[in-house]
């Protein structure tokens, strides 16, 4: 039982048009995401992940948009228009972008800040909406009285939850987080993780995607999963599938470079992966991660076509058959 | 071979003296400051030599014209630059040592009593204004000579440059690398020279610059009222005559203009040697 | 920690450390409160906690960056605020080295990253010839995995925050060090890349006995290296022990609360279970009032809990 697909991205391209050539940073990306599901993106630097999010939402030269679409309930927002777009921006999807802790102005108290943004977006600022303010920021744990201070006296959790209010507050159908809890405490970081899904639950955010770098993070809350590397996305499925039966080589070595609670050095030796990403600058056809790949074979000089293990489970190796799933974890 | 060796070591010479800004700069500079030293040679008058008839435009005999009493422009200009360069020159650098013996102190004790005294002098110095300071001191002063003005000017200039210096220290003192060469043993002399000064030399150097050009826009602006050296000619002085003249509404450009531009000329040349070695100075700031 | 037969190369005795600010209306503020911990040979001990804990400042204090206002830290038994004069302090920090936690702010922008390596030869191997020096750097840094073609002659905005602190531990390594203290060492690491790093840090403590105080927040990571694990929290070292010890049986609230924090593959979080930050400040003061006078108890032959202040 399928929910309703709200976000439809077909063979999405968009690099970075520099001097010196194109950047390739998502190269053919394809996904969907369905109601009330939260898709993390994981990949480490460098993948494209925030490419990803920036091109959906946060388009600037010399990001530029070269082929694909991405059907938002039924629209293409890469073919709209400014205009058109920011009447759908807030209201209906709406990105904390990366480094958001650090784009608080410091001389706004946080009142100002939201009252700004809400107007940017053609939304009064009236009783209303404050009342649903204040309801929400109690609903994280925030004294509303947060909204009189700068962001100096704040801690960085407290900032996010409170961007994560505000972001959220016309409950739109889709939030784009990338890395909202890379940069707070570990204590902080569950309690951001958590109240994603909390948001979800209680309705006020239709679905999200997650982006991080973290995978144990998207363990815990993620529905499905998408491995991004080198800009293109090498494994996709449910999270259970991909963290205990990863078929494609990446992801394998991936789960396998994280450490686990009881699992000592002595007892067991991690290995991490050698090498390191390609460059992505004009970078030529054939599968992006075969330069660190045990199992690399001619076959692998030409780009992998997605396959379906199973129809969740999708995968772009030309070698799956014969790796097989390991169990993890 | 040699010469490689020599600009390989001595990399940012080699981008100072090729950086286009700088050369323009330079050489605009070099060119005003030769017309303040050899122009007077040119010129068979004196500044205050009635040399002529009046209200005549540049010919032959007088290359910028006369003034409406029959004076050479000319030569008012070129003697007047050699005042004008010399104020900037003795104001600028007293603002720029003060500010960065006050800044960089400053900084270094942040937070303790000598920052919280110094920031204290230097705010009360900054609110200062120097035209009430100036008119104030006529009044006790019969003579106002150029030493007299360098050093009001300078007074006014310093605190801005204390505050930029300190900043700057401040900024300094809390990046790592500084703790770097502490933990590598390096000798205090060093760590002082290559990782504090070092950072703050191209800082420095162009708030040098910056002070000459705004010592010398402030004593422009005070000749132009009427307040500056009692004796002697500037380029100030020159244009403040035009101005009460009326030059321009009665046709005598080249007594406003031609002034203005030799001074418009040098303030332009500072600020482009200014930004050329900004990218100097600053590796992200070149495409390598 | 009962355990060694040998002696401790670094004893850290009830060291305090507490900052002023300002002249006409000075505050204070206590960075580190009573810190107390050995550290032998051939171990890793993590230092854990969260920002403001003061597990930095305690780093400095131990790299003789910043000098303590009580307490001692004795090295091979010599206290070090003693050591003075430019001999003493070279043989110093010839055994005792740090890594930063910003790799950015570790490099002087105005000079090829080469520097960080010249300024160790200058002062502790003044006699080696240039050909020497560059073969000795080639080999520290393919140690780390990194191409000296790539990274040498480069400037410091130009290489990844990666490639910048592989370049620290490359300096590190060219040291005989028997005490390095790394600052959230791999925090700009991708998770692929930080094994290989880890791995030999514990292959170089296990050969050379050099000893590593690991300061992370990052908890599964100092399971995975750590012999002794350090709470800190809010300047108190609250608990300290084996490693195993202490994550299998952590007794304070605040280590509880961390505990609970930790996304782990394997196990998932309790959705019912209602988590706020917040109240663990709350919870701590319970447990300090609930066991008033006893201060730091040792639970264990292998485990200290700090359970009240006084």
């Amino acid at each position: 039982m399928a929910a309703e697909v709200i976000l439809d991205v077909r063979d999405l391209r968009a690099y970075y048009r520099i001097l010196k050539g194109d950047v390739k940073a998502v190269d053919g990306v394809s996904f969907q995401v369905r109601r009330g599901e939260i898709v993390g993106i994981a990949g480490e630097s460098g993948c494209g992940k925030s490419t990803l999010a920036h091109t959906l939402m946060l388009r600037k030269p010399p990001l530029t948009h070269i082929s694909g679409q991405a059907l938002f309930l039924g629209r293409d927002i890469m073919a709209m228009g400014r205009e058109e777009f920011r009447q759908l921006r807030l209201r209906k999807i709406s990105i904390i972008p990366q480094y958001a802790l650090d784009a608080l102005s410091p001389t706004k108290k946080l009142g100002e800040f939201v009252a700004d943004l809400v107007r940017e977006h053609g939304i009064p600022a009236d009783r209303a909406f404050w009342a649903k303010v204040e309801e929400r920021l109690r609903f994280v744990n925030l004294d509303p009285k947060v909204l009189d201070q700068y962001p100096i006296e704040l801690s960085g959790g407290m900032k996010q939850r409170a961007i994560m209010v505000v972001s959220t507050i016309l409950n739109p159908e889709l939030i784009i987080a990338d890395e909202i809890t890379s940069a707070l405490d570990v204590s902080s970081q569950r309690f951001a993780a958590s109240l994603l899904v909390q948001l979800r639950d209680e309705g006020i955010i239709g679905s999200a995607i997650f982006i991080t770098h973290d995978l144990a993070i998207l363990y815990q809350i993620a529905d499905s999963l998408l491995i991004m590397y080198g800009g293109h996305i090498v494994e996709a499925g449910p999270v259970d599938t991909i963290v205990h039966e990863p078929r494609h080589p990446y992801t394998q070595a991936l789960l396998n470079s994280l450490p686990k609670v009881g699992v000592q050095v002595k007892d067991q030796r991690l290995e991490g992966i050698k090498g390191t990403p390609p460059e992505l600058l004009e970078i030529g056809p054939g599968c992006r991660f075969r330069e660190r790949c045990p199992y690399r074979t001619e076959r692998c000089e030409q780009t992998p076509v997605t396959e379906a293990i199973t129809p969740e489970h999708t995968i772009a190796c030309w070698h799956h058959r014969e790796i097989g799933g390991e169990r993890v974890g | 071979m040699a010469a490689k060796g020599f600009w390989k070591r001595h990399e940012n010479l080699y981008f100072a003296v090729t950086n286009k800004k700088v050369i323009f700069g330079v050489v605009v500079f070099l060119a005003i400051v030769a017309l303040a030293i050899f122009g007077p040679l040119f010129t068979p008058y004196g500044y205050e030599e009635f040399a002529g008839p009046g209200y005549r435009p540049p010919s032959k005999e007088h290359w910028f014209g006369t003034t409406i009493m029959g004076r050479d422009v000319f030569t008012q200009v070129v003697y007047g630059l050699r005042s004008t360069l010399l104020v900037g020159f003795l104001a600028g650098t007293i603002a720029s040592a003060v500010g960065l013996v006050v800044g960089f102190v400053s900084g270094f004790f942040s937070g303790r009593a000598p920052d919280e005294g110094l920031m204290m002098l230097t705010n009360m110095f900054m609110v200062l204004p120097s035209l009430a300071l100036l008119i104030i001191l006529s009044a006790y002063l019969p003579y106002r000579g150029i030493v007299t003005q360098s050093l009001i000017v300078a007074a006014t200039a310093w605190p801005w440059t204390a505050r930029a210096v300190r900043s700057q220290t401040l900024s300094l003192k809390s990046q790592e690398f500084v703790n770097l060469s502490r933990i590598s043993a390096a000798p205090v002399f060093r760590i002082i020279r290559e990782d504090i000064a070092a950072n703050m030399f191209s800082y420095v150097f162009m708030v040098y610059i910056l002070q000459f050009n705004g010592t010398i826009l402030s004593s422009v602006g005070l000749e132009f009222l009427g307040l500056g050296p009692t004796r002697g000619i500037s380029l100030g002085l020159v244009m403040q005559n035009a101005v009460n003249w009326n030059a321009l509404h009665l046709g005598m450009w080249w007594w406003t203009i031609i002034p203005g531009l030799i001074l418009t000329l040098l303030i332009v040349s500072l600020y482009f040697i200014n930004t050329g070695l900004d990218e100097v100075f600053n590796p992200r700031l070149r495409e390598l | 920690m009962a355990e060694h037969k040998k002696d401790p190369i670094m004893s850290v005795e009830q060291v305090t450390k507490i900052f002023s600010s300002g002249v006409f209306f000075r505050s204070y503020t206590t960075a580190v409160q009573d810190v107390s911990f050995k550290m032998y040979p051939g171990t890793v001990l993590s230092l854990i906690g969260e920002s403001g804990s003061g597990k930095t400042t305690m780093g400095r204090m131990i790299l003789k960056l910043l000098r303590p206002t009580a307490g001692k830290i004795y090295f091979h038994g010599r206290d070090i605020a003693t050591i003075r004069g430019k001999a003493e302090r070279c043989e110093y920090y010839r055994r005792v080295q740090g890594i930063f936690q910003d790799p950015f702010s570790s490099f002087n922008p105005l000079f090829r990253v080469d520097r960080v390596f010249d300024q160790i030869y200058d002062v502790f191997f003044p006699e080696l010839p240039a050909a020497e020096r560059q073969a000795r750097t080639r080999e520290a840094l393919l140690k780390v995995h990194l191409h000296p073609e790539r990274t040498l002659a480069h400037f410091p905005h130009q290489l990844s925050g990666g490639q910048l602190q592989r370049l620290l531990i490359a300096r590190a390594l060219l040291l005989d060090v028997e005490i390095l203290v790394a600052d959230e060492l791999i925090s700009m690491l991708d998770a692929s890349t930080r094994m290989g790093i880890l791995n030999l840090l514990v292959d170089i403590c296990r050969s050379t006995g050099m000893s590593v105080l690991f300061i992370t927040h990052d908890l599964a990571l100092g399971y995975y290296i750590s012999d002794y694990t350090m709470i800190m929290h809010r300047g108190r070292l609250v608990e300290q022990g084996a490693t195993h010890e202490v994550y299998h049986n952590p007794v304070h609230p605040y280590t509880r609360m961390l505990f609970r924090s930790v996304p782990d593959i394997g196990r998932r979080w309790d959705p019912k279970e209602r988590f706020i930050p917040e109240q663990v400040s709350r919870e701590i003061e319970e447990f300090y009032s609930a066991n008033r006078g006893r201060g730091l108890v040792q639970v264990s032959p292998n485990h200290a809990v700090l359970m009240s202040l006084d």
